[in-house]
């Protein structure tokens, strides 16, 4: 019901040029049903939970995003701008837990550790342990800090 | 005239870092190196067009109240939701599907994920 309401939205969104027309809601209403015949196949126990509607998660999201994410970003950025023209690297796969047990808190962290330029999230087992592939290793050892810095401990507010 | 200046800027901050992640390509050693530079350079430098079009079309709805402009807008920021999703998802899968047909990186100075599959694979022999 949830994923149905959404693509129907969604695709209203997409499609709206300044009026609606009711070919397009038709369309809207066809198209949610082919995306809620795929996705509720894959679905399993506890996947549609609507624990992600409570908007103080929303609101550290947003905190997230634009505050210790940004900077991240950003930093990291220069960082490998400068590596990509002196070509100093010292990479490696160097694993860490960060103890995140749902699904969507591990996705949060894999993308945020690999939208950050010099890390990269390889793989993801099933206790939740990170394999990050890092471009340029101050340890052998490292710990969660040394890879994602914040992220981690955002990642177990925002979704725990 | 101000507006151009600016949506230039910014189009011309993307255009840097998406020259490096070209640059990356070439200057790195292995797959791994070289998905940093080609898609973290290339969302930095995205981000920036992304940020750029956002300033030029809210301009243009305040300026001259045109609905299109406001489409555009929305688009813009559907868009870079997506990007901001799709990008380290595409650059995961790439690393992942690399290393498990048995590409290694190579320098490396560590790899727990090949001593971790291969302890899997002496215990499943």
């Amino acid at each position: 019901m949830f994923a149905f309401v959404m693509s129907f939205f969604v695709y209203l969104l997409l499609s709206w040029s300044g009026s609606i027309s009711i070919q397009e809601v038709t369309i809207a209403l066809l198209v949610a049903v082919a995306v809620v015949s795929v996705a509720s196949g894959s679905s399993r126990p506890g996947f549609w939970s609507l624990r992600g509607l409570d908007p103080r998660r929303w609101w550290l999201f947003l905190r997230y995003v634009c505050g210790p994410f940004a900077v991240g970003l950003t930093l990291a950025n220069w960082d490998v701008a400068k590596r990509v023209i002196t070509g100093e690297i010292n990479p490696g796969i160097v694993k860490f837990n960060p103890r995140l047990k749902t699904d969507m808190g591990r996705m949060m962290l894999a993308n945020s550790i690999t939208l950050t330029p010099g890390t990269l999230t390889v793989d993801i087992d099933d206790d939740g342990v990170f394999y990050v592939h890092a471009i340029n290793l101050t340890s052998l050892a490292p710990t969660e800090q040394d890879i994602c810095g914040t992220f981690g401990q955002w990642t177990r507010r925002i979704t725990g | 005239m101000i507006l151009g200046f600016f949506v230039g800027l910014l189009l011309l901050v993307s255009l840097f870092f998406n020259c490096l992640g070209v640059v990356s390509l070439y200057r790195f050693p292995d797959v791994y190196t070289r998905l940093h530079g080609a898609t973290k350079c290339s969302t930095f430098g995205t981000l920036f067009v992304v940020f750029g079009l956002l300033l030029y079309s809210f301009a243009r709805f305040m300026g001259e109240g045109e609905l299109r402009f406001l489409v555009l807008f929305i688009h813009v920021v559907v868009g870079g939701i997506v990007l901001l999703i799709s990008n380290p998802t595409g650059a995961h899968a790439l690393a992942r599907a690399a290393h498990r047909s048995g590409i290694l990186p190579e320098p490396s100075a560590i790899d727990v994920l090949e001593e971790a599959e291969k302890r899997k694979r002496e215990a499943a022999a």
